[in-house]
């Protein structure tokens, strides 16, 4: 069985700094990236529009060329890596069983860095009635049809929900001259970006319909359209308010969820809320010596900040294969989200790297003038005023050595909004 | 078409902008901020956004390459330069950056790859 001090698995932006991370670490250098796609770069392939890069490298990329820079590097560097390689098991032993056209491959990682991404909900998420034609796609889907393989995936198009993906892809669906009728949102705003809703939708001219909902689906080869309808403010159909929009493709943009079936095998503890594994400052998961970082952990709307975070796994994962000790049981310390406070990563605080690091958390609800505390046994150490604050947004706040010095390590650490 | 308004995509605050005529000058409302106020004038007067698209690729590794303009072109010329790309085929292999159209319809803005693709059958290197 071959062996490696750190293996990643999946070779997205997060894989690719993970692993570039622990290479530099490392005095052997045996690292290995695993890829089940044909090419190193992830879902940034098919992410060909710009906006990328803006705060990792101060000018702004698309997603091709961002990823470019970093399997640049591995290549330059001679990094192991496979394609066209699926990992099929993991086990809390840090084996793992990969499979490709040459056949079955086991090897043994004193480390392993958990990169797969995340997945997209369809519309069996939502709950969609009708029938089950051609011309349904979720938004990635259509986006990898398009600007990888060049499909012309149908002529007028509907779109199911207004996050960024959404977005893009109705200007996407524009510029090929697919004619988009709307974009239908559930809820009463967009979770997307507004330079989003103004250079996607306003730009081309096309509706953003929030607060209606998706009813049904017709058509019985191929959509042939589907009926929206208005809700209230419990989301519920509001009677009489049904509508039907002639279309031949619809699109659903409707959320992502962590990639988790292997995290799950290797028995590694999620979080109800990240979708994603629980870790600690180090990126380590419940499981010792498994790490995990990028879209996998929680979803990201920024890859820069997906790169950050995988630099920090990887130079944790690389210190695991030569100091296990130092992530025995018992050295944490848990950070909880409180009030106004959806989800926060890590979650926990490892007592052996009591180093500065950066607290990335999502809100539950739209709020002005608020303010997020961190606490620790029953004193404020941080206090941040935001002006405003969205469930759409990722936020962070950075622990500094100066907050670490303060902190009562028999206690919590907890973060939470006050004045709501 | 003249938009009389504008939504501002520098900040979160989106603050809606507003344009109107004063005698032969315009007056502006509803900004934050200087910057914004800037941002706004150029978004009346002459919005410009960066084109993204694909173009085919002859005999690569993939059939189509991502590319870009390097520089923003006026919006009203998006569909034009569309048109003209999907009529290109390129020939691989292309490399990152390498200009595909240049000057494209004259706006300055050469439309560059944003992506590596070798030829058929050959691996990244
Ligand atoms: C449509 C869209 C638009 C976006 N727009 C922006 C934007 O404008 N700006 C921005 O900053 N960010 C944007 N993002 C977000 C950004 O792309 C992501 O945050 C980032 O790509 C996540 O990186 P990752 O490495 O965690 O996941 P991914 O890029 O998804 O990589 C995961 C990799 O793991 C591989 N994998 C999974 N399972 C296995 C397995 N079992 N074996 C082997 N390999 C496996 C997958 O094939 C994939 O290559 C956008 C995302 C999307 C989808
Ligand atoms: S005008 Fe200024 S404050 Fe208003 S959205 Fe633009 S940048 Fe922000």
């Amino acid at each position: 069985m071959e062996k490696y001090k750190v293996v990643v698995i999946g070779g997205g932006p997060a894989g690719l700094a993970a692993a570039l991370e622990s290479f530099k670490s490392l005095d052997d250098k045996k690292v290995l990236i695993i890829e089940r796609d044909k090419f190193l770069g992830g879902i940034l392939n098919q992410c060909i529009h710009p906006g990328f890069g803006l705060h990792y490298f101060k000018e702004e990329l698309t997603g091709p060329e961002y990823a470019h820079r970093f399997v640049e590097q591995v290549v330059e560097n001679r990094i192991e890596y496979l394609t066209e390689t699926h990992v099929i098991d993991i086990t809390p032993e840090k084996e793992i069983v990969a499979v490709n056209k040459k056949g079955l491959k086991r090897i043994k990682a004193d480390s392993i860095v958990l990169a797969m991404g995340c997945r997209e909900r369809t519309r069996g998420a939502i709950i969609t009635p009708g029938t089950r034609p051609a011309g349904i796609f979720t938004a990635g889907q259509a986006q990898r049809f398009i600007n990888i393989e060049g499909y012309r995936i149908g002529k007028k198009a509907v779109i199911v929900g207004s996050g960024d993906i959404g977005l893009i892809m109705a200007r996407r669906l524009t510029l090929e001259g697919i004619e988009v009728k709307a974009v239908v949102e559930i809820m009463p705003y967009s979770t997307g970006l507004r330079r989003n809703i103004v250079q996607c939708l306003d730009d081309f001219g096309i509706p953003l319909l929030l607060s209606h909902k998706l009813v049904k689906i017709h058509g019985k080869y191929r959509v042939e359209g589907v009926t929206i309808a208005k809700v209230d403010s419990q989301l519920q159909e509001i009677p009489s308010t049904e509508r039907f929009i002639e279309c031949d493709t619809v699109l659903f943009s409707v959320g992502l969820i962590p990639e988790n079936e292997l995290s799950k095998k290797a028995g590694v503890v999620l979080d109800m809320r990240t979708g994603g594994p629980v870790v600690d400052n180090t990126f380590s998961t419940s499981q010792k010596g498994i790490f995990a970082c990028g879209n996998v952990l929680h979803v990201h709307d920024l890859v820069d900040n997906v790169t950050l975070e995988a630099q920090t796994a990887g130079r944790y994962a690389a210190i695991y294969s030569q100091h296990p000790e130092l992530f025995e049981n018992n050295i944490h310390i848990n950070i909880m989200a409180k009030e106004g406070i959806r989800y926060v990563v890590p979650q926990k605080l490892n007592k052996n790297f009591v180093q500065p690091f950066v607290l990335r958390f999502r809100v539950d609800n739209f709020y002005k003038d608020a303010i997020v505390t961190i606490s620790n046994a029953g004193k404020i150490l941080i206090e941040i005023k935001k002006s405003i604050l969205t469930p759409g947004e990722m936020e962070s706040i950075e622990i500094s050595q100066k907050i670490l010095s303060q902190l009562d390590f028999s206690n919590d650490i907890v973060i939470r909004l006050q004045n709501i | 078409m003249q938009k009389s308004k504008v939504t501002c995509i520098l900040c979160p605050r989106g603050c809606t902008i507003k344009k109107k005529a004063q005698g032969d000058t315009f007056e502006f409302a509803g900004f934050g901020c200087k910057r914004g106020l800037e941002w706004a004038k150029e978004e009346f007067i002459n919005p410009k956004r960066i084109l993204t698209t694909t173009v085919h690729v002859k005999n690569g590794e993939i059939d189509f390459v991502p590319v870009r303009t390097n520089l923003p072109i006026p919006k009203e010329k998006i569909f034009e330069a569309i048109s003209i790309l999907k009529g290109i085929e390129v020939l691989a292999p292309v490399e990152i950056g390498s200009v595909i159209v240049k000057n494209i319809l004259d706006t300055g803005a050469d439309v560059i790859a944003t992506r590596r693709v070798g030829k058929k059958d050959s691996s990244y290197d």
